[in-house]
């Protein structure tokens, strides 16, 4: 800190010049007038990063570039500055900052009931969409953060508030503290900026989700549109301001390579162009990110080495993160290789100050300096549409920056900031270089003098004979001050004062311990070696270690590939007519099941001996909440509006467990935190590819619709009391008045009238066109009975019940309804109050009666042994064990209206298959191998070999860290990330 | 295939006794009965084929091969050839009793307030009528440790047998032990707004420990002078040092493990437990050494990090098991009242995973006898212990034949019926009688 104080004041100890403006009165003197021109002559000019000019002049005048180039002519009028052996650079611009920016904060909340409703009118109803703020109302010039951000030559930055969905638009402003010209505020409204997070200022409750934020923001934009065509009758303020700032550019502040496919998808799906901001995790799916054609904003904050060294305290840390701090700082090189344009932000930085460190980093990690320099110049210049910033063209923003060399050198020393013509010392670069061996003559001693340090902030050490002495040295406008106690202890302090003309030799004024005064001498014997110093300090690269997909532990290295296979002599379970079939062939080929008989020949096909082992196809999981961000939009009674398949988490460890327990297809399914909950993702667990990847081709369409106690938030605690509905009796009307009013919605629409387009009235027409299929979380008799009767009031039949606990007990209303599927627990009870007539007979009494039955899981761990959740039936009711079987097989693939492509072993059909060990309902039954479409995407030995390798990796990272921690590097305690494991009644916002 | 499940329905509706929304308690066994041709598991490793189990006044009076006893001996014999005995399975460190749903807060007595209270006693909260613990005895659960959850200490515990009218006749060994929540090295800092929070070093570690500490100290010395005035705490873990009860420290991490061990060691405590012992295998030397059994957290659950062996949790039996290490298994967890039925289950997935089958029996049976220590009466199938025992269709480790026809607890025939059976008869029964 200390060190950092003559710098402080030099910042802002600067021009005094004084400009009037022409129309301002002036009351304090004369008005005076100034033309002249600045000069800066003999420099290396980097006009743009891929233009520069060698030997080159600088002409500038009231803040703007009047000429830069080799032949420039310089006016009479001139002050001329010498720059020989010095380069100049436009100043750095930061495009996601939130510089003289007070972030709103959190209203105080006691003990209080949710807020459903916006506090607001007149704007839109939800107060976390707010185009109509602009951060230049809200801007204060920050002097001491303004000082900081110029030490680290940044002259620009593009200022927003960093709160809500639609947070209003951002103030572009250079960083001139003195603001001679009035012309700081080069844009009052420079980009509209948007994120996925809610604001901290209201405590509206709606979205509660990741998923709700995508559909808010759908909605919004299809508002928008409908309010600018004059349809609606209310003033909104929110959309007339979403509508002005259209052509503006639009930032999302996303923050991890799946948010930026996220936010690139809405953006393809409005014709909207948004730039995002990343997490600096993009370098994972690179070929997706490249594929949105979007720019980024990365930000530089790499992750902090952990310190490991306690190994019970490593050994928590996952090989993921591990890898996150040995990759990142690469993030920067990998997108600049595969061509993606992109800004640095400071933002994330803890300090100021580690901007170049971590800068510098992602140089040593391969980052092409010019690409480095475009992304704090050209590019956020171009990114925000203006063309007289980022560079120093004529007519462009006089701010740039004097450096003693190569900007990017770690050695360089920043003189000067020139922001719009004022300059801000940063160095004083007429510094004389003191550093160096001096002999020392004072007090009728001689001593030697080793200073040291930066030529700025030189450290001495002081010596008589070999004995050190402790000193003391400060050198600022040229005088330098030295004290110290000669070697005798307690005789009291030697003082040393001088103007240093030369630094080859210089002395001044001494004053005696005793008080008498005398004079002094240093010469210098040798100069300051810098090399020495570069040695010292080694930068550590650690050897980078593969990305794998998804990056963490068992992604795969290398996709696997679809194979063409021939199951020789197994016992397969087809979950068809032909039921059980022993010493059988089965053969894959081109993804599909080709052929099932005896005796077939492989025609190339690799042959895997099944004899003694069981084939079956892949389970499916009817009720899954694996694979995602978030469950739960509980901001509203209905959600319909929400797309589970905005959340899917691709990376998900969940995948690969449920792999290995057989399961290939899942429904991902909204939670039960409402009546009408979100639209279901059918996906197939296609282990290491991309979220968009699993989604099946052509998908059924479903929506997850609940009932009983999580809807009426009946364990939601005592403030959770005004949502309608808090009775079964509610939840009828809620039905009613939403079919009812997508019912009218539908009429309109198709009526040809004008209509708002509105997504969850679209959704919920769907349903009544039987396009749209619902499951429905059920628990007691009664309440699946009413659904069945509002969806025949409707005319569209209930899809599926899922849970459907008490589903024994309507089994032949159930049948008579024409419910396609009921999909319930093998044994769960006990753990609410609904489910104190659950009964592990339920799946058999219902088969019994002609349902179609599927056992579900609901429940990441279960997932994994769904087998045996399918055995339980045998035990509790006596269900045979084909029927068994077909309940994790077939039954769920006909209720997802799949079972033209899955769920059975049958020609033609996909080769979604998995080799048991064992009877595939026994609790001894080992899943060996599991293929979708022919792909072995889990292999229960290659699963234990890649264990092996895991602990190799893990261990050579340990020990780079090591390596790091020894070199210096700062390091972060160990931590392990909480795994998410949602069931129905999950909450969690998910970014 | 319908015909099929109709027979099989009226066998169902043949055997269906009369129920009500308790099952009434068996009168105490005046009959002496000999099951034959079963094959025994006898809860020790070992396995007799054709074999002959029989037992009189509440007590296995033989178990060998059928040709050692005669029929004649007996009042009642059971042939049962394809069939399978086993002694009771045991449930350790459960919570049967102390809750019956989990949702309903006036339902829950597991925990009570307070950090250190050994002195809470679950047994005299044990609800011996609960629908929970019926469901449990088809299973082949026919024993139980309740113990108390929560806080540092949470309580004492007892162990009671499933088929009683009250907590009184249902105990069979009363404040058997003391349980103790290792404070965790590593924790978590709870949910933030965007889902799980991380976990970190716990700074606050030593400090807990300290506070067990301070509190062991300060009974002992307690109990070294004239107890007066009486402390009901320190009363309380009497037992722990003289050997007669045991401590039962529920911790997974491989630190922590180490910590409990060397505090039991270091202020006398002679009996210990490791209870969940997740990273036990890391330490089995030291388990070994000291001579400390574990109770494994049920194998249903995920790995506990996403660099693991995904089946780690299934393998963790057969670990310790080829280590010597005395393994049990208990039932904490999630849902955990109605998963206590699935711990035969539980088991078998440690036999699909590496464990020898009659050792993954006699985990629950044997092992658990002896880690609660009612060992001397029960968990094999050995002349002179109680009669508690059950026969089953098949392989009671696996779910497709997990099927009991008879349950025996002390001799006396229990009712295998349940709050379920008999909504499944009731509902079945009324679509017969719509057909």
């Amino acid at each position: 800190m200390r060190k950092r104080l003559p710098v402080l004041l030099l910042v802002f100890l600067c021009s005094f010049t004084i400009y009037a403006q022409e129309y301002f009165p002036k009351n304090d003197g004369v008005k005076t007038t100034d033309h002249h021109y600045t000069a800066f002559t003999n420099a290396k000019i980097y006009i743009t990063p891929t233009r520069v000019i060698d030997n080159g002049t600088l002409l500038i005048q009231k803040g703007r570039v009047i000429a830069a180039g080799s032949r420039v002519s310089v006016p009479a009028n001139s002050i001329v500055v010498d720059l020989e052996g010095k380069h100049i650079y436009p100043s750095f611009i930061d495009i996601y900052s939130e510089f003289g920016i007070q972030k709103p904060a959190r209203p105080g909340r006691g003990r209080r009931s949710p807020q459903y409703d916006a506090s607001r009118k007149g704007f839109y109803w939800n107060d976390h969409i707010m185009p109509e703020k602009n951060a230049f109302d809200k801007f204060s010039f920050d002097t001491k953060k303004a000082g900081e951000l110029l030490r680290a030559g940044f002259g620009t930055v593009n200022a927003h508030v960093a709160d809500g969905i639609v947070r209003g638009t951002s103030v572009l402003v250079a960083l001139d503290s003195l603001d001679t010209h009035h012309m700081r505020v080069l844009d009052e409204k420079a980009a509209q900026h948007l994120s996925f997070a809610k604001s901290i200022a209201s405590a509206q409750n709606y979205p509660t989700s990741l998923m709700g934020a995508m559909a808010l923001i759908r909605q919004m934009y299809k508002d928008a549109e409908w309010y600018a065509g004059g349809n609606a009758e209310n003033r909104d303020m929110s959309l007339e301001a979403l509508n002005a700032n259209k052509s503006l550019p639009q930032i999302f502040d996303a923050g991890s390579y799946q948010n930026d496919l996220r936010a690139s998808g809405i953006a393809g799906e409005f014709g909207l162009a948004y730039i995002l901001k990343g997490g600096g995790d993009e370098y994972q799916r690179i070929r997706e990110i490249k594929a949105t054609g979007a720019s980024f904003i990365l930000p530089l904050d790499f992750p902090e080495a952990y310190d490991v060294t306690d190994p019970y305290q490593a050994g928590k840390v996952s090989l993921a993160d591990m890898r996150l701090w040995n990759q990142v700082p690469g993030n920067p090189a990998a997108l600049a290789k595969n061509g993606v344009p992109f800004a640095f932000t400071l933002s994330g930085l803890e300090k100021t100050a580690d901007f170049k460190t971590n800068l510098l980093r992602a140089i040593d990690y391969g980052l092409d300096k010019t690409k480095a320099l475009e992304a704090l110049t050209t590019v956020p210049a171009g990114l925000l549409g203006k063309s007289d910033i980022g560079n120093l063209n004529n007519g462009s923003y006089a701010s740039f920056l004097i450096t003693s060399g190569d900007i990017f050198d770690k050695e360089t020393t920043l003189y000067e900031n020139w922001v719009l013509g004022e300059k801000y010392t940063i160095t004083d670069r007429n510094i004389k270089d003191i550093r160096g061996e001096y002999t020392l003559n004072a007090g009728g001693k001689t001593y030697t003098l080793n200073i040291t340090g930066e030529p700025a902030s030189p450290k001495p050490e002081l010596k008589s004979d070999t004995t050190k002495l402790s000193s003391r040295l400060t050198y600022e406008n040229g005088w330098l001050n030295l004290f110290f106690s000669p070697e005798t202890e307690g005789s009291g302090f030697l003082r040393l004062s001088g103007h240093v003309t030369t630094p080859e030799t210089f002395g001044g004024k001494a004053l005696l311990a005793n008080g008498t005064e005398g004079s002094w001498t240093a010469t210098r014997k040798s100069a300051y070696d810098e090399k020495e110093k570069k040695e010292k300090e080694e930068k550590f690269v650690p050897e980078a270690v593969p990305v794998t997909f998804p990056n963490k532990a068992y992604g795969f290295s290398e996709l696997p590939k679809q194979e063409n296979i021939l199951f020789k002599n197994a016992t397969v379970w087809t979950s068809e007519e032909e039921g059980i079939l022993e010493n059988t062939d089965v053969l894959v080929k081109n993804g599909k099941i080709s052929r099932i008989g005896k005796d077939l020949s492989a025609g190339g096909a690799t042959v895997i001996d099944a004899t003694g082992k069981h084939l079956t196809a892949g389970i499916i999981d009817e009720h899954s909440h694996i694979a995602a961000a978030s469950i739960n939009e509980a901001g509203h009674n209905s959600s319909a509006e929400v797309i589970m398949e905005d959340v899917i988490d691709a990376d998900d460890i969940n995948i690969y467990r449920n792999l290995s327990g057989g399961v290939t297809s899942i429904q991902i399914l909204h939670g039960s935190a409402n009546p009408i909950g979100g639209r279901s993702a059918i996906i197939k667990l296609k282990w290491g590819l991309p979220a968009e990847k699993l989604i099946y081709g052509n998908s059924p369409k479903f929506i997850k619709f609940a009932l009983g106690e999580n809807v009426k938030q009946s364990n939601w605690g005592d403030t959770q009391t005004i949502r309608f509905p808090q009775s079964r009796m509610g939840v009828e009307q809620v039905y009613t008045d939403y079919f009812q009013r997508a019912k009218e919605y539908d009429a309109k629409k198709k009526s040809g009238k004008p209509y708002r387009f509105d997504y969850e009235m679209e959704t919920l027409a769907e349903i009544i066109n039987k396009e749209r299929f619902i499951t429905c979380h059920s628990y007691v008799q009664s309440e699946i009975n009413m659904l069945m009767k509002v969806a025949e009031r409707f005319n569209f039949p209930v899809n599926t019940f899922t849970h459907i606990l008490e589903g024994y007990k309507v089994a032949d209303k159930m049948k008579e309804h024409g419910v396609l599927g009921a999909s319930t627990f093998s044994d769960w009870w006990a753990y609410k109050y609904e489910v104190n007539d659950a009964i592990p007979y339920n799946a058999a009494i219902m088969q019994s009666q002609g349902l179609n039955v599927a056992i579900n899981s609901d429940d990441a761990e279960m997932s994994r042994r769904l087998n045996q959740e399918a055995g339980k039936t045998v035990k509790y009711g006596g269900v045979s064990e084909e029927e068994a079987w077909k309940m994790v097989t077939i039954n769920p693939a006909r209720m997802l209206h799949l079972d033209d492509r899955v769920g059975s072993i049958k020609e033609g059909k996909d080769a979604d298959i998995v080799l048991w060990s064992d009877h595939p309902l026994s609790v001894y039954a080992i899943a060996e191998k599991t293929f979708i479409e022919g792909v072995p995407y889990y292999d229960y030995e290659t699963m234990k070999q890649m264990q092996a390798s895991i602990a190799r990796e893990r261990n050579k990272l340990i020990n780079q860290m090591i390596e790091a921690k020894n070199k210096g590097m700062k390091t972060q305690a160990p931590k392990q990330k909480e795994e998410k494991h949602f069931h129905c009644d999950t909450e969690v916002y998910g970014i | 295939m319908k015909i099929h499940k109709n027979i099989f329905f009226f066998i169902l509706l043949l055997s269906c006794t009369v129920t009500s929304a308790q099952q009434t308690p068996a009168a105490k066994q005046t009959e002496s009965v000999l099951i034959t041709g079963a094959t025994a598991h006898i809860g020790n490793g070992n396995v007799i084929e054709d074999s002959a189990i029989g037992f009189k006044d509440g007590k296995i009076s033989y178990a060998g091969p059928q040709s050692g006893v005669s029929a004649s001996e007996y009042n009642k014999v059971i042939n049962a050839p394809g069939k399978h005995v086993y002694p009771g399975f045991i449930a350790a460190n459960s919570t049967l009793g102390l809750v019956e749903v989990d949702a309903v807060r006036a339902s829950n007595d597991q925990a009570d307030t307070g950090d250190l209270i050994p002195h809470v006693r679950s047994l005299i909260a044990y609800n011996a009528e609960s629908k929970i613990v019926e469901s449990c005895r088809p299973n082949g659960i026919l024993m139980a440790q309740v113990a108390p959850r929560g806080g540092l200490i949470s309580g004492t515990s007892s162990v009671v047998q499933l088929d009683a009218w009250n907590w009184e006749d249902a105990a069979i060994k009363t404040d058997d032990g003391i349980h103790m929540h290792w404070p965790n090295a590593f924790r978590s800092e709870g949910w933030g707004f965007s889902g799980p929070s991380e976990f970190k070093p716990n700074k606050e570690y030593e400090k807990e420990i300290q506070a067990i500490t301070t509190f062991i100290s300060g009974a002992k010395a307690y109990l070294k002078g004239d107890k007066a005035p009486k402390n009901l705490p320190y009363e309380a873990v009497s037992g722990l040092f003289d050997g007669s009860q045991k401590l039962y420290i529920n911790t997974d991490g491989e630190k922590e493990i180490t910590d409990a061990v060397n505090f039991a060691k270091e202020n006398g405590i002679r009996n210990i437990v490791i209870v969940g012992g997740g990273e036990a295998h890391k330490v089995a030397d030291l388990l070994v050494k000291n001579n400390i059994p574990v109770l494994l957290s049920r194998p249903h659950r995920l790995p506990s990090g996403e660099d693991d062996n995904v089946k780690q949790p299934y393998m963790l039996a057969k670990m310790l098991s080829d280590k010597g290490i005395l393994v049990g298994l208990e039932m904490s967890g999630a849902m955990e009242r109605m998963n206590t039925r699935n711990l035969p289950f539980y088991a078998g997935t440690f036999a699909a995973y590496g464990l020898d089958k009659e050792k993954a029996v006699q985990i629950i049976t044997e092992n658990n006898a002896r880690i609660l220590g009612i060992n001397d009466f029960s968990g094999t199938l050995e002349t002179g212990k109680d009669a508690t025992l059950f026969i089953s269709e098949g392989d009671a480790l696996d779910m497709r034949t997990n099927i009991l026809s008879h349950a025996f607890i002390q001799g006396r025939e229990i009712s295998l019926e349940s709050h379920q059976t008999k909504l499944w008869k009731r509902y079945m029964g009324k679509y017969e009688a719509g057909r």
